[in-house]
């Protein structure tokens, strides 16, 4: 019995293996991501994101040299102590260390046995006393990208450094209205939520109506009308983009709020009706007959028993409009422009016009799927139902 | 859909359409009109002036009112692009359907099923354009010493020489849909596994009595058991495919020779002002959907009739 279970185990391995590394080669990329956006600029430009997790300068040389007598964190010896920054000023540079070290302490070799090291290797454990002393006060991480990509900074240094010596460009403020800054993310989150609630909630009413008729309403030509809302799913966007855009420049509508809300409004019903009425459609039957033997109108059919039934399928398609509203670019491209960037109308031109930007795009991109992240990771289930509800049940 | 309504839910005639009337106009100026008005647009000259005929130059080939057809069939770029989609299809759909069911079948064997499972389906929550961000850091090329770029430290640590993943002719379009396949395996994985439930158990069980090795069972009878769900994601994938354009827009501009319709599109018409060559590129997408629009219409209709 036990010898069987233990083949089992066995047999699973490869198992194992294939599907911890597939995970892993989803995940790291994002993860690079997420750890390059947190680290000071110079360091994303000059070492992989993957070096974080090496050790600094110099720990090995430290280790071997001079963590026997002064200890890992350099206190051990109270009249030498290496994490005095005072004490460290004056050894900060190969130059004073070396001497010190190749000097007699009480009659003894500063080293010990230990042979003196070499100039290299002294440069190494000096700036290793540096981190450790606090004198050397650069970190691995900083906020820093994100509050320059929130204000939407462009110089060459960093946002609060310019702000903090007072040479900021001249359109930051060095307050909360730089959060307000057209080139900013900060701007562009507000303008993707602007652009993204009213384009979920408006498909979502529209269609639980048409949904409810489609379902429990009896009229000619339903099978047809209801095949034909199947064949405008698969509509692609770029058919109607060229004569929605002329339409829009004739009626004022190009860089507004409301043109981009119609839009996705019009795009997403086809999907919403289907979606509502295939769930609405399963609903038991004798519910509905009893509710209008009891005298119940359609309208009151449809409010205190369709909509309340149906939550759990309003939750899924709110979150799948939501989603696709929230990550387009090409609709924000073409009705909204430069007007009112939303965040992936922003990181585009970012990733255009920065070229290696990378502090700032890091931190944009995260900016960007924060939301869409938390969405994701807390309402799973939904999420997963909407999508299953679409392509496969019927 | 219910196919015969019972009496007692008659109404009068004209609620049904006081219900519909909201999302039946929607539909008809956001969808219908245009996609009629793009077929219209697709035959006349940029201006909208005149018939698309009247763009021809004396002594040069001409389509007469296709003119506009004649660029998106022969010029250099529609077949780079053409050539493009169509690689990206054989690729991108056969890599995420073959994934997806990879995943779906071992996940199903580990208790760790469903944060493996959210592993890969995470990336379907984020935008194209932050997945552009992220494998165009995972790509990037330095031409220094120092490789910042995961990929490339790969490549060099092994021993070989950092490539400029994205500006490469011969490799940048299957740089592109790695970003593809990494953002709609998740979708593949997720109905492949749903199917992969619904297999009964008794089935595969009476096979393994009868002898037949797991191999045997999982070619033999998991995979016609789920064929209509492979059918299903793959027609939805073709169509996803065919529509590519944030990923191409982001990464490469559609430079390079990375060139794919939708992208195109998008040039002819805001880049170039070209609304007659951007229409015609738009009717010949919705002429290469138009097959799976109406499997999907099929489908739909064997499924009502099983109800």
């Amino acid at each position: 019995m036990k010898k069987n279970a233990v083949s089992k185990r066995l047999s699973n391995l490869p198992v194992h293996v294939i599907l911890i590394l597939l995970c892993a080669i989803w995940l790291i990329p994002t993860i690079g991501l997420l750890i390059t956006s947190f680290r000071p600029v110079q360091d994303i430009n000059t070492t992989g994101w993957w070096t974080i997790f090496a050790k600094p300068q110099g720990y090995e040389e430290y280790q071997t040299y001079c963590a026997s007598c002064h200890g890992e964190d350099g206190s051990l010896i109270s009249s030498a102590d290496l994490s005095d920054a005072d004490l460290v000023q004056d050894y900060r540079r190969s130059i004073t260390l070396t001497p010190s070290l190749s000097r007699e302490i009480d009659g003894e070799p500063h080293m010990g046995d230990l042979p003196v090291p070499d100039e290299d290797t002294t440069a190494s454990i000096a700036a290793y006393m540096r981190k450790l002393s606090g004198i050397d006060t650069t970190t691995k991480f900083t906020l820093d990208n994100y509050i320059d990509a929130l204000t939407g900074y462009r110089g060459n240094k960093t946002y609060r450094a310019d702000c903090a010596s007072g040479t900021q460009s001249l359109d930051l403020h060095c307050d909360i209205r730089d959060l307000a800054n057209p080139r900013g993310m900060g701007r562009a989150f507000l303008n993707s939520l602007a652009v993204t609630i009213p384009s979920t909630i408006f498909p979502i009413l529209i269609s639980s109506f048409a949904a409810y008729a489609f379902s429990w309403m009896d009229f000619k030509g339903r099978q047809w009308l209801f095949a034909l809302l199947v064949g405008l799913q698969v509509v692609p966007l770029q058919m109607t983009l060229i004569p929605v855009s002329r339409l829009f420049a004739q009626l004022g509508l190009n860089g507004t709020f409301q043109g981009i809300w119609l839009f996705h409004t019009g795009f997403g019903l086809p999907y919403a009706i289907y979606m509502m009425r295939n769930f609405l459609g399963s609903l038991p039957r004798e519910l509905f007959e009893s509710a209008y033997l009891d005298g119940a109108s359609h309208w009151t059919a449809f409010t205190k028993l369709a909509i309340p039934l149906s939550v759990p399928a309003l939750a899924s398609l709110a979150i799948f409009q939501f989603l696709w509203v929230w990550n387009d670019l090409l609709v924000a491209l073409v009705f909204l422009g430069g007007e009112h960037p939303v965040l992936t109308y922003q990181i585009g031109n970012m990733v255009t016009s920065l070229g290696s930007g990378w502090h700032l795009l890091t931190a944009a991109a995260f900016i960007s799927m924060i939301l869409p992240m938390i969405i994701f990771f807390a309402l799973q289930k939904y999420f997963v139902r909407g999508l299953l509800a679409g392509s496969v049940k019927g | 859909m219910a196919n015969s309504t019972p009496g007692i839910m008659r109404q009068k005639p004209i609620t049904p359409w006081m219900y519909l009337l909201p999302a039946l106009i929607i539909m008809t100026v956001f969808i219908v009109y245009p996609g009629i008005n793009t077929v219209y647009l697709s035959l006349r000259n940029p201006e909208n002036t005149d018939w698309a005929g009247a763009r021809c130059i004396e002594g040069q080939p001409c389509w007469g009112i296709f003119e506009n057809y004649r660029y998106a069939f022969t010029s250099t770029v529609m077949q780079t692009a053409f050539r493009n989609n169509l690689i990206w299809i054989i690729i991108m759909v056969s890599g995420t359907v073959a994934l997806g069911l990879l995943i779906a079948v071992l996940a199903d064997k580990v208790k760790y099923e469903s944060v493996a499972k959210s592993i890969i389906f995470l990336p379907m929550a984020i935008s194209f354009v932050g997945a552009g961000v992220i494998w165009k850091f995972v790509y990037n090329y330095g031409s220094g010493q120092v490789q910042i770029g995961l990929l490339n430290a790969v490549v060099t640590a092994l021993g070989g020489q950092p490539v400029s993943w994205l500006t490469e002719p011969r490799v940048n379009t299957i740089a592109l849909i790695v970003v593809g396949i990494w953002m709609w395996t998740g979708f593949c994985m997720t109905n492949l596994a749903a199917a992969l439930k619904g297999v009964s158990d008794e089935i595969l069980e009476a096979a393994r009595v009868d002898g037949a090795n797991e191999w045997q069972v999982f070619w033999k009878i998991t995979i016609p058991q789920i064929m209509p769900t492979i059918v299903v994601v793959v027609t939805t994938m073709v169509i996803n495919v065919l529509k590519i354009f944030d990923i191409v827009y982001v990464m490469t501009g559609g430079n390079y020779g990375t060139e794919v319709i939708a992208n195109r599109m998008y040039v002819e018409m805001y880049k170039n002002y070209d609304p007659g060559r951007a229409s015609a590129i738009a009717v010949l997408l919705i002429i290469i959907i138009i097959p799976f629009m109406i499997m999907n219409i099929r489908r739909f209709q064997k499924q009502e009739e099983m109800r």
